[in-house]
């Protein structure tokens, strides 16, 4: 009845399990607890899990993303403090828990932290930058978001009801096979993966389709902003890269639930060809995270050194260059499999081309700083940190993609100091000051700057004491995914690296401390103009937060900086003549649904539990099919309802301009600009 | 590098850090290689820091004496100059690249004008075997080999994937079930040098290690002699036992060793798939039938 389900999978086994376990449990009974208390289940359902605005989606996938980042961490700061104390004894963690750790560690960053939280801020701010309404399928986003959450949600219940995978992040066979891991962990992954990717591919079409096919009058492709730009090329590697993923773990689960025999190490199945599969998807991954943050980076070095983009095209250039050269390269993961020397020196070789545009984005940015007027705002500290720390990443990177170098580097710390030398300074970063920058964008009031300073300083000296370690000890021969080990010399660079991740969590904690100090003190950050930093792009031309349309008059591009272009030409806030009526996406409570069932599904095939399978399996696609039979999605806005919500709009800015320079305290000096270059 | 400094500061001796102090010509080729890259990158990353620092404070906004022009925003000059110069330092690396790839192919031979000594290698849960075919004996945990003489590995997995190192020698190779790969290696001298797989396995992973000690060859010679002492020797029943997992298997010496024992490995996975199994349990050349190699 109940599968592989027995009261067995309960954490009862260790109370480390059984706190993860609790925590989990209460998290979700105090978020619970306080909707009720506040009454808010109506709002969370009407306003958020039902809507399809893409905004209220990107802020849903960020608050998702803000989550897992916690989940994330702690699995980061037990496995730092393990082996800080694991020498020559087996520290508090059993390698089995350890081992589910480091799988969850990576599981969570990759899948449920870093793809929501670029996803979030893609939604929230590229149809404001083409200057578009809406995405072009609004409900295929909340299905998206539905799924993402519904992989999140597996890989949390995995804490509480049975265990999850030892196969590390990338699952590879054999050991990932039934023969090696017949528990349910791999089958948690595998779900989890599998589920989440199908919402991944879909976001990719989705904005594929929004940036070709949804961008205002006069935004010729070449006058996108470099953020859209990214996102554009970030959307393109979604659509062709998550399906070799979600066919690398399809036929995984092939094996583990029919018998099939495509990796395994008997009846002919080779597990090199999952591992070629998993990096098809796995490098173009890689670029997936980290070119949305380079769009971030563009924004951000522009507006805040005041100066127009240095390179545009040639931005763009080695954007898509980089995109097109991440399908080039996916055997430098596995250098190690003994391919002959003209295969490993032709993916050595194209690895290091990429070097090439990525080192013409960091000139470009640099040149942009050159002559500006440069402000050291959170979302600006976060870039030069960046830049500082990612070309030492860039070198390490060069160093593995050398195949003999490789050899020796392989598999070790070292290489787990490369990416995440890479991920945190070059996505993470990334994201948090898109966060900072767009935050007055999504919620009408500015982030407290402070905290986020003394956080920007935390995670950037925390990183440092954390993976700078891991470099040498790539070097004295130490292997990733350790449990403990017997040499005594690793272990004064272990609690360094521990002392890292301490500084990180604290960096972690001042975030928190941010967002609770700026909602609190909102009334004197409040964004009253739609244009807090003096922005250059179209998503600053909008009130903060946006009108659901966004634009009720789509705007007329002229240059690359359009919003810029407009203000100094006096035209950003020329009230228009009349306002015609607007059709927009009615809410859907299809996408929680069919969150709630994919993830049901997910749960009963990683059970056995038939059964559930097929009813929720069947559910799912009744939920598709009636909604596609639901012809009556949109509703209309009529031209004097706009016209009411753009009046209170002009009024805002009429006071905002007079108010501003004694009450604004974070916006002070920073007049409308209109008519000024 | 922060990474440098604090290699000189923490005072420990370079023999504690293989790559950096290798004890053999692959290890010390691949070394260098490494080491001329990052002196070619510090060409482009000594610049970026530079510019970072000097960028970022002298054109702070509160700084109203440096020359601001806000609509800067493109010159042929710096356009070339930030493509080519990253161009070249990849040209040059590519070219060493492809050069040193070629040199240092695991499965090319060191020297053939000399004979190297044959060691056939098993990866089991969680220890390895290793298989001397010429002189018929077979030890746990324990790789012995006279130093100055190549070393010529064939390696195998019964078992996941694994991945053998000796990183003071040189690089690593996977091992995988039904398959044989290759890996040649040197020391320069006696020694004992750590090895272990670096590719996660399981629950004894961490214990996954074993001593490479390179002897003189007079002391290899006494060496095999004391192994050929030993009572037990590796049949196939012994070998069932010990295949089963163990954590932390203590050295062990077998006097004998099954003919054959180490394709019979490889081919009882090629069950079911005449094509990949077969291939791969013979011997093929470097550059041909990828999927084998």
């Amino acid at each position: 009845m109940l599968g592989r389900l027995t009261v067995d999978a309960l954490p009862f086994y260790s109370w480390v399990a059984m706190s993860g376990a609790l925590v989990t449990v209460l998290g979700g009974l105090m978020v619970a607890a306080g909707l009720t208390w506040f009454r808010q289940w109506g709002n969370l359902w009407s306003e958020w899990l039902t809507s399809l605005d893409h905004k209220r989606i990107g802020i849903m996938y960020v608050a998702l993303a803000m989550v897992m980042l916690m989940r994330g961490f702690i699995d980061a700061i037990m496995m730092r403090s393990q082996q800080a104390v694991s020498l020559n004894s087996d520290g508090y963690l059993p390698p089995d828990h350890f081992d589910q750790i480091f799988s969850s560690h990576g599981t969570i960053m990759i899948f449920f932290m870093a793809m929501p939280f670029l996803t979030g801020l893609i939604n929230i701010v590229v149809p404001q930058q083409i200057g578009a309404r809406d995405v072009a399928f609004p409900f295929m986003n909340s299905v998206s978001l539905a799924l993402t959450a519904a992989g999140a949600g597996l890989v949390l219940v995995s804490l509480v009801i049975g265990k999850f995978s030892t196969a590390g992040w990338t699952g590879y066979p054999p050991y990932s096979g039934p023969e090696f891991s017949p528990g349910v962990g791999v089958d948690y992954w595998l779900w989890a993966v599998l589920i989440s990717g199908v919402g991944s591919t879909l976001t990719g079409i989705n904005f594929v389709v929004t940036i070709l096919k949804k961008r205002a009058p006069g935004m010729t492709l070449m006058r996108m902003p470099l953020f859209t730009w990214t996102a554009l090329c970030t959307s393109v590697l979604m659509t062709f890269a998550f399906p070799a993923l979600t066919v690398a773990a399809g036929l995984l689960a092939l094996d583990r639930l029919l018998g099939m025999h495509f990796f395994t190490n008997a009846g002919g199945g080779n597990m090199m060809n999952y591992v070629n599969l998993l990096w098809m998807w796995g490098h173009p991954e890689v670029y997936i995270l980290i070119l949305p943050a380079f769009g971030i980076y563009s924004e951000v070095v522009a507006t805040f050194s005041a100066k127009r983009l240095f390179g545009y095209t040639s931005l763009v250039y080695a954007t898509a260059s980089i995109a097109v050269l991440s399908f080039t390269v996916w055997l430098h993961h596995f250098f190690t499999m003994g391919s002959s020397a003209n295969v490993n020196a032709f993916f050595g070789i194209a690895t290091m081309i990429i070097a090439v545009p990525t080192g013409v984005k960091v000139f470009d940015w640099l040149l942009t700083m050159y002559r500006g007027r440069i402000e050291f705002r959170p979302p600006m500290l976060w870039t030069l940190g960046f830049i500082v720390t990612f070309v030492i990443g860039g070198m390490s990177g060069v160093l593995l993609a050398l195949p003999p170098a490789d050899y020796l580097m392989h598999n070790s710390t070292f290489l787990v100091a490369h990416f995440h030398n890479m991920l945190i300074p070059g996505a993470l970063f990334g994201y948090f000051a898109g966060y900072m920058y767009w935050f007055p964008k999504a919620f009408g009031f500015a982030l407290d700057e402070r905290w986020g300073v003394r956080s920007f300083w935390c995670w950037l000296i925390g990183f440092y004491l954390a993976f700078m370690p891991l470099y040498v000890l790539g070097f004295m021969g130490m292997p990733r995914r350790m449990e403990h080990y017997n040499i005594a010399l690793w272990q004064p660079y272990l609690i360094v690296a521990a002392l890292g991740a301490v500084l990180i969590l604290i960096g972690i904690i001042f975030l928190l401390v941010q967002l609770v100090v700026s909602v609190r003190q909102r009334q004197g950050s409040l964004d009253r103009t739609g244009d807090p930093w003096n922005g250059r792009t179209l998503e600053w031309l909008t009130s903060s937060p946006p009108a659901p349309y966004n634009f009720a008059v789509l705007p007329d591009v002229r240059d690359i900086d359009a919003f810029h272009d407009m203000k100094a030409r006096g035209v950003a806030y020329r009230k228009p003549d009349h306002y015609d009526d607007i059709d927009m996406p009615k809410n859907s409570a299809a996408g929680a649904f069919l969150c709630a069932f994919a993830f049901l599904l997910g749960f009963a095939m990683v059970w056995h539990i038939w059964w559930m399978a097929i009813l929720f399996a069947a559910a799912t696609g009744i939920v598709i099919v009636a909604r596609a039979c639901n012809d009556d999605a949109e509703y209309r806005l009529s031209a004097a309802d706009v016209a009411a919500i753009e009046d209170r709009r002009y009024q805002a800015l009429a006071n905002a301009a007079r108010m501003r320079p004694t009450t604004d305290q974070i916006f002070a000096n920073r007049p409308l600009q209109e008519g000024s270059t | 590098m922060a990474f440098g400094a604090a290699l000189l500061g923490s005072g420990c001796d370079l023999t504690d850090i293989p790559v950096l102090d290798p004890k053999g010509p692959i290890a010390l080729a691949e070394r260098d290689l490494l080491l001329t890259a990052v002196a070619l990158m510090l060409i482009v990353i000594i610049p970026v820091f530079f510019m970072t620092f000097l960028f970022a404070w002298r054109y702070r906004s509160s700084n109203s004496n440096a020359r601001y022009t806000p609509d800067w925003s493109y010159s042929v000059i710096t356009d070339v100059v930030v493509w080519l110069v990253p161009a070249v330092i990849v040209m040059v690396l590519g070219t060493h690249l492809w050069s040193n790839t070629h040199k240092l192919d695991p499965y090319k031979p060191i020297d053939v004008s000399v004979r190297p000594l044959e060691v056939e290698v098993v990866a089991q849960d969680w220890k390895w075997l290793f298989i001397y075919p010429e002189q018929g004996i077979a030890v746990v945990n324990q790789l012995v080999f006279p130093s100055q003489t190549p070393l010529s590995l064939k390696l195998t997995s019964d078992t996941v994937m694994n991945s053998f190192s000796i990183p003071a020698l040189g690089g690593q190779i996977y091992a995988m079930a039904g398959m044989q790969t290759r890996l040649h290696l040197l020391a320069d001298a006696p020694g004992t040098f750590a090895g272990r797989n670096m590719q996660y396995s399981g629950r004894g992973f961490a214990n996954q290690h074993f001593e490479a000690i390179a002897v003189s060859q007079e002391d290899f010679d006494a060496w095999v002699a004391k192994v050929k002492q030993s009572p037990t020797t590796l049949d196939a029943a012994t070998y069932r036992a010990l295949a089963a997992p163990t954590i932390g298997h203590p050295v062990t010496y077998y006097s004998a060793v099954e003919p054959n024992l180490f394709d019979t490995i490889i081919a009882k996975y090629a069950r079911g798939s005449g094509h990949a199994g077969q291939q791969a349990a013979h011997e093929t050349h470097v550059g041909e039938a990828q999927d084998a190699r």
